[in-house]
């Protein structure tokens, strides 16, 4: 028959809202607004409705995530903030848009750089969030954020992160990125122990 | 296909050519070197009595300061097999070579991008205006000695960056604040807007008297930049009788930002997230033919484990990408949002995966020379195996409701078709090819990476009416479906990276030509090392912008209404067409 076609086309708009009333009625309270709802919402089985209602829920972000990058530092007993960052500019050389820019840190008697950087900026409107920063950098010290929401009024001012604005503590680290900190921690254990050991035989 | 008609590069050389084909004597490039005012001759040589009826690309390599301008042909047979280089060597101040447009009419464009972006004047073209850079434009950006209003170096990475790297905005350095240049002597006030006359100039009209003997004239009409269902800022001048289409041109450009030039300052490594931004739906596959080329320069293999999760990454792209094309085609159709937003649903699964894998959901940037940046996250496989259960189910149903749609057969079957012969002369590629009954797809015409070891077949569907290509691409999904079931069932464990993973590869000096079957078409990169940190040349053969090219000729005759469906059909993404 004529127009079958498009009447199953139709039936199927219908179909899909009674679902999600169904499933809805199924799920009761649980379907929104918590973890396992939103889990629920984003995995191969969902029926009805599909869409998670942002900004009153967020999707979680897979630990993988990146999005600017940030610049670790450790915080030592006595409450002094120690910056990984070596300033040896490895970031800086990979960043395809060219968007850090670092002053190394020179003694002041001797002229010799310090491996600490002076200043530290990146330029957020540049930053591609390639992520490349962060893979090459053999120090652990740049990682990227997980945070997504940097949206503000004025790109002129806000928009150039510095030393300070980029600098967050190795405890937000390791509670982004839990699987990729624990193989860097025991990386770096391993190779401390095969140092012991050498030195020791 | 059979095998006997697979050749390899080296086959090809033992085949007679005349003894005006020079074959390339510079270690790391192939192909031959032939005078250029005999190009023309060649190519008729090549397609009529060697079967080389497939332009792949054309392109220019600026070998600054030395006064040489080479134009690079690359020709393939439409029956599969690998591809077969021609150069010509021009001087950079008179760089005129013959149009090979009368023989290839896909060169039309491509010509038209060289003379844009390099300066060679193909003499013989019907309409050799520029294309990808404003009527205005002051000289041709890919040379090597023209420079960008923020030219600050002329390769990356910059030396103020680092270790004195005082922070400061490029705009500041340009007396315009702008990224902007105007050509020497420009007074904006005196200044006339020729290329739209030239554009309407070059257009088939014709007046005539209708049946009344009332002379009827022909109108033109612009359907954007900007129009709403023309995928991005793309425009299409069309010359109507009545409601029927008589001729019509893409203008293109609107989003340029030679993307090329940007790929000649960068490192190897550093165009790698800048391909993401190439075909921004398919950003896997660009990655994987950037890599394959690179990778044949530097004459690197992936381990297995990373070959195969290439594969999975490069099919679940095809995917994502049909699922889009056959939404929005449906949009065009005047479907508003509803089917598009079914497909996109299996969409998002596909690109939270991405996400999961890769770090991003759109720009990837997962693949590395050698290999693959990390490992599959836990558990993806799984995920992925409970999502090929519930894909096939998803695309039977946008099958069965769409298909049959009256509305669908009526708007599409019979509209904008492409000939096979016009087809292969238009240099067409990917599922606009294939619905046009040329069964040629990369994957088995010239296979690369492990393509060879996979059960799928090569889909083809014979109107090449706009119907015919939403059905391929249906069935596509489909043998993509197949190709990740053997791959999830197939995938060894060990290492994802061949050597170590480094930010400063040193390339050999040479050229290469790697290409992949993407979800849109041929997908090629031209890139032509010296041995420095920097490509000489990067060109990408970007398979919508040359797929364009047939885009009149299935206009002609169809009606205004279903101009947008047939641009619709082609499937163009703009950061593609216009880099």
């Amino acid at each position: 028959m004529f127009g079958l076609g498009i009447i199953r086309g139709l039936s199927i708009t219908l179909r899909h809202f009674v679902m999600t009333y169904v499933d809805d009625i199924r799920k009761g309270k649980r379907r929104y607004h918590t973890p396992e709802g939103i889990a629920y919402r984003s995995n191969t089985e969902v029926t009805g409705m599909f869409t998670i209602q942002y900004p009153e829920e967020k999707l979680p972000v897979p630990e993988e995530f990146r999005y600017i990058p940030f610049l670790v530092y450790e915080t030592s007993e006595d409450g002094m903030r120690k910056i990984r960052c070596t300033s040896c500019g490895i970031c800086a050389k990979v960043c395809p848009p060219q968007c850090i820019w670092i002053v190394r840190t020179t003694d002041p008697d001797t002229g010799k750089p310090i491996p600490t950087p002076a200043e530290y900026y990146i330029d957020i409107d540049l930053c591609m969030s390639c992520g490349l920063c962060a893979e090459y950098c053999p120090f652990d010290a740049i990682k990227m954020d997980h945070d997504y929401e940097i949206a503000s009024f004025d790109r002129m001012k806000h928009h150039v992160y510095n030393l300070e604005k980029l600098a967050k503590p190795l405890e937000y680290y390791a509670s982004i990125r839990p699987v990729n900190y624990k193989a860097e921690e025991d990386a770096r254990a391993a190779k401390a122990a095969a140092k012991q050991a050498s030195q020791a035989a | 296909m059979s095998d006997a008609s697979v050749i390899t590069q080296t086959q090809i050389y033992e085949e007679i050519f005349p003894d005006w084909f020079t074959p390339e004597s510079r270690s790391g490039y192939e192909g031959f070197i032939i005078p250029a005012e005999r190009i023309q001759e060649a190519a008729q040589f090549l397609r009529d009595d060697k079967r080389y009826d497939f332009l792949i690309s054309v392109t220019a390599v600026d070998y600054y300061p030395e006064d040489c301008l080479e134009v690079v042909y690359h020709f393939k047979r439409s029956t599969g097999g690998a591809p077969l280089t021609l150069k010509c060597i021009l001087s950079r101040e008179s760089s005129e070579i013959q149009s090979l447009v009368a023989v290839y009419p896909g060169a039309e464009l491509q010509e038209r991008e060289v003379w844009d972006l390099l300066g060679v004047k193909f003499t013989g073209h019907p309409d050799l205006r520029r294309i990808l850079t404003w009527e205005g434009f002051g000289g041709h950006p890919l040379r090597k000695d023209w420079k960008e209003a923020f030219y600050e170096e002329e390769f990356k990475p910059f030396k103020s960056r680092w270790p004195d790297g005082k922070f400061s905005r490029a705009e500041d350095h340009n007396p315009l604040q702008d990224n902007l240049n105007f050509p020497q002597g420009f007074d904006p006030d005196k200044w006339v807007a020729d290329g739209e006359q030239t554009l309407y100039k070059s257009m088939t009209r014709v007046s005539k008297l209708n049946e009344d003997g009332i002379e009827s004239d022909q109108i033109i009409v612009n359907l954007g930049p900007q129009h709403p269902s023309t995928h991005g800022v793309f425009r299409m001048a069309a010359v109507l009788d009545g409601e029927t289409v008589v001729d019509l041109k893409p203008v293109m450009g609107y989003l340029h930002r030679n993307h090329e030039k940007i790929g000649e300052r960068n490192t190897y490594l550093q165009n790698m997230p800048f391909t993401d931004r190439l075909d921004y739906i398919c950003s896997m596959s660009n990655n994987f033919a950037y890599a394959l080329t690179v990778e044949k320069l530097l004459n690197v293999k992936p381990p297995e484990r990373a070959e195969y999760i290439r594969v999975i990454m490069a099919e679940l792209t095809r995917i994502n990408n049909h699922l889009i094309a056959i939404g929005f085609l449906l949009n065009d159709l005047g479907a508003f949002f509803t089917p598009v937003l079914y497909a996109l649903e299996e969409r998002e699964l596909i690109i939270d995966m991405f996400e999961a894998a890769s770090g991003s959901r759109m720009m990837c940037n997962y693949f590395r020379f050698g290999g693959v940046v990390r490992d599959l996250p836990e558990g993806m496989l799984d995920h992925l195996k409970k999502f090929l259960t519930r894909l096939p189910r998803k695309v039977d149903e946008l099958d069965h409701y769409l298909s049959g749609s009256e509305i669908v057969r009526i708007r599409t079957e019979g509209i904008g078709i492409l000939p096979p012969l016009q087809a292969i002369a238009n240099s067409a590629s990917g599922p606009l090819l294939r619905a046009s009954g040329i069964p040629y797809d990369l994957r088995r015409a010239d296979p690369y990476s492990i393509y060879d070891r996979f059960d799928f077949d090569v889909c083809v569907r014979y109107h090449g009416d706009i119907y015919d290509r939403f059905l391929l691409r249906l069935d596509e999904i489909r043998q993509s479906i197949r190709i990740l079931k053997q791959a999830v069932r197939d995938i060894p464990e060990g290492p994802i990276m061949t050597g170590k993973p480094q930010y400063q590869v040193r390339v050999p000096a040479g050229e290469a030509y790697g290409r992949v079957e993407s979800p849109k078409g041929e997908l090629g990169f031209y890139v032509v090392s010296n041995g420095k940190a920097n490509p000489v040349r990067y060109h990408v053969r970007a398979p919508t912008f040359i797929n364009l090219t047939s885009l009149a000729d299935m206009c002609k005759g169809n009606k205004i209404a279903d101009v947008v469906t047939i641009l619709g059909s082609i499937d163009i993404v703009l950061g593609e067409v216009d880099r």
